[in-house]
C-alpha cells in the first residue's frame, strides 16, 4: 500500500506514553507520573453540568461557543491580567488547550515556517508544530540557569524562516515560571523580528508566590500574540475538554474558520459547567492552589535532602530534580525506581535534549502518598550510593542496569 | 503561623517535621509554636474521626431544639452551661429561628436519650418545650464525607 503521512509516521510516540505502559503494569506503584489535578472537579461545578443536561442543553453551541462563557472570560482576563479582549470576535470556546494549540500553529504556519520553542517542554509542542507543517526549533533552557529564557538562545535560534515563538509558562515540566520583565523582553524580541507569540498559559492560576503575567498584556505583543488558556489544570477539569483562545480579530477568525469545519464546537454542558466554574469557582481555586503548595513546599524540600538537587518550581505542579548525582540516565533511573521501589515518574528526556539528567514528578497527590514516596525514593538513592563506584565506573554501573 | 493551624486541623498527626518542611520554618520554632497555643488554648486537643457504624457499633444520636425563657442579667448562658456540663452532651449552641438552643447529645441507644431528655433536659427551669429529632444517618460531619470515597480515575502517568 501507499505511504501514510510523513511527518506522522517520523514522529516517535510520546516518551510518557511508552512509561505510561510499563507503569500501568503496576497498580501497587505510587504514581507521581500524574499530568492533571488528583482534585475531582469542584462540586457546584459538576451539579451545573448536570443541571446543563436536565435542562436539555444537549445541543451544539454556535462555533465560537457560547457568548456568555465568552464573556465571563474576557471579564477574567481583563480583572486578573489587564488585558481586554472582545468576547464577540476575539474569544473562541476550543476542546482544551489541545485543539487551541492545534489550530493555533494551523492557522500562523505555512510548510516550513520555523516555531522555536523551549526545552524542556511539554511533550506536544514539537510534534503539534510538525504536524502543521512547520519546522520546529528547540531552544534549550537549563537547570543550572533556573530554565531562564536566554535572549542570547534566542538570537542564536533565529532564522529568516522563523515566525513564531511558542510560550508555555507556568512550564510543564519544569514549573519554571516567567516574571513579567522576562514576558516583556520575548514580546520585544517578537516586536523586533516580526514573529507571533503563542503562549499557552493553562499553568496561569498555578503559581506560587509570584503573578504570573499574560503575554498579550506585555507592550506591544497582543496583536501579535495568541493567547491559548483553559479549564482544566485550574478548575480540576481536564476531562471536560474545554478551552479558550483568545487572538485579535484577524487571528481569531482564521482559528475559527478552522475550528468550524473540523471540531465545530466544544461540548455544550462542558462549556455551561465553565461558565459556572469561573463565576462561582474561586474560592475552590484559592484552596487548591494553597493545597498544591503545602505539597509543593514539602516534597521538594524532600527531594533535595535525599541528594535529588531540585531548583524551586514557582508553578504548575510539578517538580523537575536532577538525578545527574546517581549516575543514571533519566531513563535508567525512572526504570529502576519504578522496577525496584514501585515509584512512577516520568523520565526528563521525554521533555527534551536539555530534560535528560531530570525526573518528573507531579506533586497532585495526596502528602501520605508523597511522603511515602520520597522513602522510597530516599532508600533508593541510597542504595545506588553504597553500590557506586569511582567516578570512572560509573557507566559499567548503568550498563548493569 | 497560621498554616500551621490549617494543616494541624485538616491532619492531627502532622509532625513537627513534616510542618516544617511545608512552612518552611525550623522544627523547634514549629513545635515551640504548638506548644504555645496548647497553653493558651488555642489548639484544645487532637481527635480522630471516627465511623462507629463502621466499625460494627450502632450509636445513637439526637438533635433537639430547647425553648428557653432567658434569664435576666444571664441571657442563654447560664442554662447553656447547665446543659452542656452532662457529658451525654457533644454540643450545645445557641441558634436563631423558632428555638434557642441547639443540643446533640449521643447514647447508647434510643431509650437513654429519651431518658435524658424527659428527666434531665424537659425538667430544667425555665426550658419552656423541647423538640427531639434522632439521627437516622450521617452522610457527612464537620467536613467529612461518611462512606466510601471516590476511586481515583486517573491513568498512572498522563502528560
Amino acid at each position: 500500500m501507499k505511504p501514510l503521512n510523513q511527518a506522522v509516521c517520523e514522529t516517535p510516540p510520546s516518551g510518557i506514553r511508552r512509561f505510561f505502559d510499563v507503569a500501568s503494569q503496576m497498580p501497587d506503584a505510587i504514581s507521581l507520573g500524574v499530568g492533571e489535578p488528583d482534585f475531582v472537579t469542584p462540586w457546584r461545578i459538576r451539579e451545573a453540568a448536570i443541571h446543563a443536561i436536565e435542562r436539555g442543553y444537549t445541543t451544539y453551541t454556535s462555533n465560537a461557543g457560547l457568548l456568555e462563557l465568552r464573556e465571563a472570560i474576557a471579564a477574567h482576563l481583563e480583572s486578573r491580567y489587564g488585558v481586554v479582549y472582545d468576547p464577540a470576535t476575539e474569544i473562541l470556546i476550543t476542546v482544551g488547550v489541545s485543539e487551541g494549540l492545534d489550530l493555533a500553529l494551523r492557522a500562523l504556519l505555512n510548510p516550513g515556517d520555523e516555531v522555536l520553542h523551549f526545552q524542556p517542554g511539554y511533550v506536544s509542542y514539537l510534534p503539534g508544530i510538525r504536524f502543521a507543517g512547520g519546522v520546529p526549533v528547540a531552544v534549550q533552557t537549563t537547570a543550572e540557569d533556573g530554565f531562564r529564557i536566554r535572549p542570547e538562545a534566542l538570537s542564536a535560534a533565529i532564522s529568516p524562516r522563523t515566525k513564531a515563538i511558542l510560550l508555555a509558562y507556568p512550564n510543564n515540566p519544569t514549573g519554571a515560571t516567567l516574571s513579567r520583565d522576562e514576558v516583556v523582553a520575548v514580546a520585544r524580541f517578537a516586536v523586533e523580528h516580526d514573529l507571533y507569540l503563542i503562549s499557552d498559559e493553562i499553568y496561569s492560576r498555578l503559581t506560587y508566590g509570584c503573578e504570573h503575567t499574560c503575554a498579550a498584556s506585555v507592550p506591544g505583543a497582543r496583536d501579535r500574540t495568541v493567547v491559548l488558556n483553559g479549564f482544566s489544570k485550574a478548575y480540576a477539569m481536564t476531562g471536560w475538554r474545554v478551552g479558550y483562545v483568545c487572538a485579535p480579530p484577524s487571528i481569531a477568525e482564521c482559528i475559527l474558520k478552522l475550528h468550524q469545519y473540523t471540531m465545530l464546537c466544544a461540548p455544550h454542558m462542558a462549556q455551561k459547567a465553565a461558565v459556572e466554574a469561573l463565576r462561582h469557582g474561586e474560592n475552590d481555586v484559592r484552596q487548591m492552589v494553597a493545597e498544591y503548595d503545602r505539597r509543593r513546599r514539602f516534597f521538594v524540600r524532600g527531594l533535595n535532602a535525599i541528594g535529588l538537587e531540585c531548583h524551586e518550581p514557582r508553578g504548575a505542579f510539578y517538580a523537575f530534580p536532577s538525578v545527574r548525582a546517581t549516575g543514571l540516565t533519566s531513563e535508567e533511573f525512572a526504570t529502576r525506581l519504578l522496577h525496584e521501589e514501585r515509584v512512577a515518574v516520568v523520565p526528563g528526556n521525554a521533555f527534551g535534549q536539555t530534560g535528560e539528567g531530570h525526573i518528573r514528578c507531579s506533586y497532585a497527590t495526596s502528602m501520605a502518598m508523597l511522603e511515602q514516596a520520597l522513602e522510597r525514593m530516599a532508600r533508593f538513592v541510597q542504595s545506588l550510593t553504597k553500590t557506586a563506584r569511582p567516578a570512572g565506573e560509573e557507566r559499567s554501573l548503568v550498563a548493569r542496569a | 503561623m497560621r498554616e500551621i493551624l490549617q494543616i494541624l486541623e485538616s491532619d492531627a498527626r502532622a509532625t513537627p517535621a513534616r510542618i516544617a518542611a511545608i512552612t518552611g520554618l525550623s522544627e523547634d520554632e514549629v513545635a515551640r509554636q504548638i506548644a504555645l497555643w496548647e497553653d493558651s488554648g488555642v489548639i484544645r486537643r487532637y481527635k480522630t474521626v471516627v465511623d462507629w457504624e463502621r466499625y460494627g457499633e450502632d450509636v445513637v444520636e439526637a438533635y433537639i431544639d430547647v425553648s428557653v425563657t432567658p434569664e435576666r442579667g444571664a441571657g442563654f448562658d447560664d442554662i447553656a452551661a447547665r446543659i452542656y456540663r452532662y457529658p451525654e452532651v457533644r454540643s450545645v449552641a445557641l441558634v436563631s429561628g423558632g428555638h434557642d438552643l441547639r443540643v446533640i447529645v449521643r447514647g447508647a441507644d434510643i431509650k437513654e436519650i429519651a431518658r435524658f431528655v424527659a428527666e434531665k433536659l424537659a425538667t430544667l427551669e425555665r426550658v419552656t418545650s423541647t423538640n427531639t429529632h434522632f439521627l437516622l444517618k450521617r452522610y457527612k460531619e464537620d467536613g467529612d464525607v461518611f462512606g466510601d470515597a471516590d476511586p481515583d480515575h486517573r491513568l498512572m502517568v498522563a502528560p
